[in-house]
């Protein structure tokens, strides 16, 4: 076990790395002079651009701007914002809660929503119920976020006014979003779910535990769901990382002020340092978030070795 | 999107690749008439393209032009499908808005499939230094969940429709590189490599006429799904305000358009809504179907 942690931990390592360089050089990366993006749509003369290149320490060597980049943020520096000047590290922390619990909301109905599907779809192999199942699995995939969120609006904030449009605070307010969130991703589990559950009835070992008499109940509870659900664990842990950037698109729509809605602001307002910023913090947490998976994912099933 | 990520996961079980038999050309179309799946999405995906590529022939009107005294107005005998806040022909700026995100679809799966086939057949057929080198950037690039790459590529590259293509492009490359490096390595092993590189055959050689027509079979139905997600991907920039401009029409820049009006006319984010979502099921169920009869094993 601790020779698994270790090994999965050093692969980490470069990818970490990878990934420092890669949001630190999107400012070279980005057409035109560094100083001139810092700037933003800001007049710019030869003499203040000097100054932001002295400023900012852009005359020194690629690499130790780098170094520099990030000593500061594993500090917790991550610049300021160039459009508000408030640390960009304050506003992500300020922003994360609303975004965590839009995801953690959206993942909770994707698994209960597709785990169920997927049990049911498979335990009615080759039924009408079956092909209904999967036929609802195909349109919650294809439908896209954005669609799904002004469907639900539509319905429930505009014909039934049961639940509000727009907004945060509150498990009404969280009901929406975090459902449109979840259609996509619990289609897809439903598949899954259905594939593995298919897979493991057809193991030897059911057909032992028939034999034996044991009731098929206790025989789908006890031995199929338990195999069928382990690689499920990952796929959720995948799944996450998807809700974080799909959140970028349901917070959006609805005015909800998280991480997501942010980074698009940002996008849009060439706001450089916030969106580098924004763009090191979701991406080294989702790093984290499936080390934290593949660790869970080896505790739960032991067959899972590091390779 | 987050299909196309999830598919990633299966790279290893694409590497079983099906065995092969003679005469499957035939069996192959055969087995494709007879599967649901793939007749509905054909039929249904032709239709759209039809649809698309005959706007100027269907609508009498301009994607652009304004009917100013004919703002809002619900679908009508004039205005098949209603019009918009500036009065423009909701039909006619579908018809119109298809081209693009059809266009985006199948750019930016041209580009992400031929930079990731390609790498993932270094990777898998050479091996060595380049397979790690390759590998880790791949895992650089997954560390970026979902839609969040493609904003990343846009917020370097600047927003416009052109790298729309190139960012969900770009940030499809992964999904394929697996798969192929995965098959790659597979057929690797195989006597008929074995003898081609006996006989002086240069890697590129072997790479070119050997190992990729054996790892189509997945790249067909990666892709094929891949066009799907890079719709889905592509409208969801140009909703953000990330990818086509006013006053051109696209899907999913109509339905930003019209979420204000959702109160009031619901049609005018319906009906674009309703584009992406046929034309995403039925690009899914074609490669679904494409999926049973080529590599049954394959499970996205």
């Amino acid at each position: 076990m601790n020779k698994y942690l270790a090994g999965r931990l050093l692969q980490t390592v470069p990818t970490v790395f990878l990934v420092t360089v890669a949001v630190f050089l999107m400012l070279h990366l980005t057409p035109g002079d560094p100083a001139e993006v810092f700037l933003g749509d800001k007049r710019s003369s030869p003499e203040l651009l000097e100054k932001v290149r002295e400023d900012m320490g852009l005359n020194r060597p690629l690499h130790v701007q780098y170094l520099s980049y990030m000593g500061n943020a594993l500090r917790g520096d991550l610049g300021r914002s160039l459009q508000t000047n408030v640390p960009v590290m304050e506003q992500i922390l300020n922003r994360l809660p609303w975004t965590i619990e839009l995801a953690a909301a959206a993942l909770l109905i994707a698994a209960v929503f597709g785990i169920s599907l997927g049990i049911i779809a498979a335990l009615n192999h080759n039924t009408v119920i079956d092909t209904l199942a999967m036929a609802l699995a195909l349109v919650g995939i294809s439908m896209p976020v954005y669609w799904s969120s002004l469907l639900l609006i539509l319905l429930f904030a505009v014909q039934l006014r049961v639940l509000p449009a727009i907004g945060q605070g509150g498990v009404e307010r969280l009901i929406l979003p975090a459902t449109a969130l979840a259609l996509v991703s619990a289609g897809s589990l439903a598949r899954m779910v259905r594939s593995s559950m298919l897979e493991a009835l057809n193991q030897e070992f059911v057909l032992t535990a028939r034999a034996k008499g044991i009731s098929e109940r206790r025989v789908v509870i006890r031995h199929v769901l338990r195999n069928a659900l382990i690689p499920v664990v990952t796929i959720l842990g995948l799944m996450l990382g998807n809700m974080l950037s799909g959140a970028v698109i349901t917070e959006t729509i609805f005015a909800r002020l998280g991480i997501g809605q942010k980074y698009v602001e940002a996008v849009l307002q060439k706001d450089f340092t916030m969106v580098q910023g924004t763009t090191l913090f979701i991406a080294l947490m989702y790093v984290f978030v499936n080390i934290v998976v593949d660790i869970v994912y080896a505790f739960i099933d032991p067959r899972i070795r590091y390779v | 999107m987050s299909e196309a990520r999830l598919s990633a996961a299966n790279a290893a079980k694409l590497a079983k690749l099906p065995d092969r038999r003679s005469g499957r050309t035939a069996r192959f179309f055969k087995r494709i008439l007879h599967s649901r799946n793939v007749l509905a999405g054909a039929v249904v995906l032709g239709a759209v393209i039809l649809l698309v590529a005959l706007a100027e022939q269907i609508s009498p009107y301009e994607p652009t032009q304004q009917f100013r005294r004919q703002r809002l107005q619900p679908p009508n005998a004039e205005f098949l499908l209603g019009t918009d806040n500036l009065g423009r022909d909701i039909l006619t700026r579908i018809l119109y808005g298809g081209r693009v995100s059809l266009q985006v679809g199948i750019v930016s799966v041209a580009i992400g499939a031929t930079l990731g086939t390609l790498l993932g057949l270094i990777a898998g057929y050479i091996g060595g230094w380049s397979d790690i080198l390759i590998m880790r950037f791949i895992d650089m690039m997954l560390a970026f969940p979902g839609i969040l790459l493609a904003l990343v590529i846009i917020a370097v590259l600047g927003r416009n429709l052109q790298n729309v293509m190139i960012a969900v492009g770009l940030s499809s490359i992964p999904v394929y590189t697996r798969v192929l490096r995965g098959s790659a390595l597979s057929v690797k092993q195989f006597d008929f490599i074995v003898a081609a590189q006996a006989l002086g055959a240069s890697s590129w050689r072997v790479m070119a006429r050997h190992v990729l027509p054996n790892t189509l079979a997945p790249i067909i139905v990666v892709a094929t799904n891949g066009v799907a997600g890079a719709i889905i991907a592509g409208a969801a920039l140009s909703f953000l305000g990330l990818g086509q401009q006013p006053p051109d029409p696209e899907w999913g820049l109509m339905l930003n358009e019209g979420r204000a009006y959702i109160r009031v006319a619901a049609w005018v984010t319906t009906y674009p809504g309703l584009a992406i979502m046929l034309t995403v099921l039925s690009i899914n169920l074609l490669g679904d179907g494409l999926r049973d009869i080529l590599d049954p094993r394959l499970k996205l």
